[in-house]
């Protein structure tokens, strides 16, 4: 795992923009050559967005030869309400950019059949190559997309009941009614997130402390689904001071000391083939 | 079809003004949510409108001739004026208006009623041609204004005297009657309502408040030129002017005034009075003369002559207004001025007041001119709007509300200058 502190939530998202920004830039996409970028919906990557969005209007990144998979979508919600994971990434993020609809993956929470909505999402993730990236978050109780607490680490995408944590979470979302917020949503599985080639998570916040420290310091654990990518290949982390508040001094320490050699993830002189060193 | 994307625009929606896109198919705004999850393509052509003002375009529902015409002549060749005026009214940013026919005889409403046919608007046609107000001639004789004493009738028969009046209400949207006269409200207006579909509108009236509250609650929803041609406001009887804070109309009935705000008709002080009241209720109108867009001069308009200088139009020989000839986009203009100035001496400091001008002002002095219009003939759902579903007809305009440019269903109909021009706001792709 590599872990990069940054001071706070906006640095944490430039950082985050940035590593992505490279990453696809160093992959040189093109018409035969797509990048596949694993995406979350939520605050945390609300910064980030942003900043890959001044990227694309700068002409410095474009999204002409990336195909996105999103991690998840509520079940029964109309595909334009607000709220739903359609609504926000369309407003946060692809109505700026230059990204082809075609090349756009979201579950269809309203799709007749869910399991095989989740079947072919699945299938559609290996016609594309599989993902070279997944960026993701980290829920309080350290899920990652929809995989509640209880989760199998080898699941695939598929239907799962929210938990009650998650749906007093969300009510703010629905006019503070618990009883308007979607009881279950459709989620790529734990497995799915492990099949890629690296997982980027983001994590700001106190309110997030305890699940990192639950997720990098102890053991692997299907209570903190986070914890699998312990196993992961390629599990990067990037949190923001705040973060940090439940870690042990000696890990932010030694991080910290690394983020001589973590910088150049973001550089753009730093060299592609930093990416299989150090893990 | 081709999908047009206006990009870097700051739109008016929902009250507000926000940087974002335009799409644009088949002659209609569409959401390119939808576009983008549905049928999963982009837009075929893109144009950087550079952060410029876009508002819907504006709509005029009492206009008498312009641009040397005059709607109420029956010499001309009509249907041949009113697409000259449709043409040449989108430089003044307006893509839809009424014909309006002030109080005239029999015959000339014979000859003109059936040629001013209501037409869709289009880059090559102009204007859209939403139906005609005919102003009169059932109205008060001592709120006449510059109509005609000879032409001016009553209606003791009810409904019968205006059908053999005016023939047919086919090409007709809205009539101002004056509701004080004999069956107006118990007989005609009910029936112009519920038979012909008509919007009443009352005015050149002497009516108190209780003859005004009874005419809307007969189903009239407009009031022509407010302040002109009725009573004054009086604190024992607030006359037709009252109207706007009565509190015996039921709540769902939204009253709608027209204003003329060509810096001459109403004070600036008079039009912030009326905004503060009731401001969802006020209609920007021209109540122009033939004389707009001409120089100063002396033109015909009905059957008489008037005089046209430093921006007062006058009935010869009087000193009688008889209309403005200040342009809608003018109006809109003034308004916005007379909102500020209602600012300056309240507010120290600059911030404020720039915010109050940038997110208020603008906004209303616009929607007094697009939405509330469109509300008035119940369209508000298809012009007068940017919103989704909407047709495209819009303005680009600069930071003083002149306007750049004019589109109606989509294509450019009007440019001010070459910097406008859409095939120089194309961006050409890159890679």
């Amino acid at each position: 795992m590599r872990l990069v502190i940054t001071k706070d939530y906006s640095e944490m998202s430039e950082w985050g923009a940035r590593y992505i920004k490279k990453r696809i830039n160093d992959f040189k996409p093109g018409p035969n050559r797509y990048f596949v970028l694993g995406l979350p919906t939520g605050n945390t990557p609300l910064g980030t967005y942003r900043k890959l969005i001044e990227f694309v209007n700068a002409k410095q990144l474009s999204f002409k030869y990336v195909i996105t998979f999103n991690m998840d979508e509520y079940v029964g919600l109309p595909r334009d309400h607000p709220e739903g994971y359609h609504s926000f990434m369309w407003n946060n993020f692809f109505k700026y950019i230059d990204i082809d609809p075609k090349n756009v993956h979201i579950l269809n929470g309203n799709a007749p059949d869910l399991i095989k909505e989740c079947d072919e999402y699945e299938r559609a993730i290996k016609d594309a190559g599989g993902i070279e990236l997944f960026v993701g978050g980290i829920g309080p109780d350290g899920h990652i997309a929809f995989n509640e607490p209880g989760s199998s680490l080898i699941s695939r995408t598929r239907v799962k009941t929210l938990a009650q944590d998650t749906i007093s979470a969300n009510a703010r979302f629905f006019n503070n009614d618990v009883n308007q917020v979607p009881k279950s949503a459709l989620t790529v599985g734990v497995g799915t997130v492990m099949d890629s080639r690296e997982v980027m998570i983001l994590i700001s916040g106190t309110a997030k402390a305890y699940a990192l420290h639950m997720a990098i310091e102890e053991g692997v654990n299907h209570m903190w689904t986070v914890s699998a990518f312990q196993n992961h290949q390629r599990f990067l982390c990037v949190c923001d001071e705040d973060a940090t508040m439940e870690l042990k001094v000696k890990t932010v320490r030694y991080f910290k000391g690394l983020m001589a050699v973590h910088s150049q993830l973001i550089e753009d002189s730093g060299h592609p083939s930093l990416l299989q060193t150090e893990n | 079809m081709t999908i047009y994307r206006f990009r870097n625009c700051t739109l008016m929606r929902n009250h507000a003004l926000i940087i974002d896109d335009l799409w644009i198919r088949h002659g209609k705004i569409i959401d390119p949510e939808k576009i983008f999850f549905d049928e999963k393509i982009q837009a075929d052509i893109e144009y950087d409108c550079q952060g410029v003002l876009i508002a819907p375009g504006y709509i005029d529902l009492q206009i008498n001739g312009a641009f040397g015409h005059d709607f109420s002549s029956p010499n001309e060749v009509n249907e041949n004026i009113l697409i000259d005026v449709a043409r040449k009214l989108t430089s003044h940013g307006v893509t839809a208006f009424l014909p309006t026919i002030v109080s005239s005889s029999i015959d000339t409403y014979k000859i003109l009623l059936p040629k001013y046919k209501r037409q869709v608007g289009s880059a090559k046609d102009g204007a859209t041609i939403l139906g005609i107000h005919i102003e009169g001639p059932f109205l008060n004789e001592d709120k006449r204004g510059a109509h005609r004493t000879d032409f001016l009738r009553e209606s003791p028969h009810g409904i019968e005297d205006l059908l053999s009046c005016y023939g047919s209400f086919d090409n007709v949207s809205i009539v101002t009657i004056a509701p004080e006269i004999p069956n107006m409200i118990e007989n005609v207006i009910p029936i112009l309502i519920e038979k012909y579909g008509l919007i009443v509108s009352i005015g050149h009236s002497m009516a108190s408040l209780d003859i005004g509250e009874r005419a809307i609650c007969s189903g009239a929803r407009f009031i022509t030129h407010l302040f002109n041609a009725m009573l004054p406001f009086h604190h024992r009887d607030p006359g037709l002017v009252g109207l706007l804070t009565s509190h015996r109309l039921p709540a769902t009935i939204v009253i709608h005034y027209g204003l003329i705000v060509d810096g001459i008709h109403t004070h600036s002080a008079a039009v912030r009075l009326a905004h503060r009241v009731h401001p969802q209720g006020l209609v920007l109108v021209t109540d122009a003369v033939p004389a707009l867009g001409l120089p100063d001069g002396i033109y015909r308009m009905g059957a008489d002559e008037i005089v046209v200088e430093k921006k007062r139009a006058t009935i010869a020989g009087t000193q009688t207004l008889c209309g403005s000839i200040a342009s809608l986009a003018e109006c809109v203009q003034n308004m916005r001025q007379a909102l500020l100035d209602g600012e300056i001496n309240k507010s120290n400091e600059k911030k404020i007041f720039d915010d109050k001008d940038k997110n208020k002002f603008i906004v209303e002095s616009i929607e007094a001119a697009t939405v509330h219009p469109a509300s008035v003939l119940h369209i508000e759902n298809q012009k007068g709007t940017l919103s989704f579903g909407a047709d495209a007809d819009f303005i680009l305009l600069d930071d003083k509300l002149n306007v750049l440019s004019t589109f109606i269903a989509g294509e450019q109909a009007w440019t001010v200058n070459d910097k406008w021009l859409i095939n120089n706001l194309h961006i050409k792709s890159y890679q």
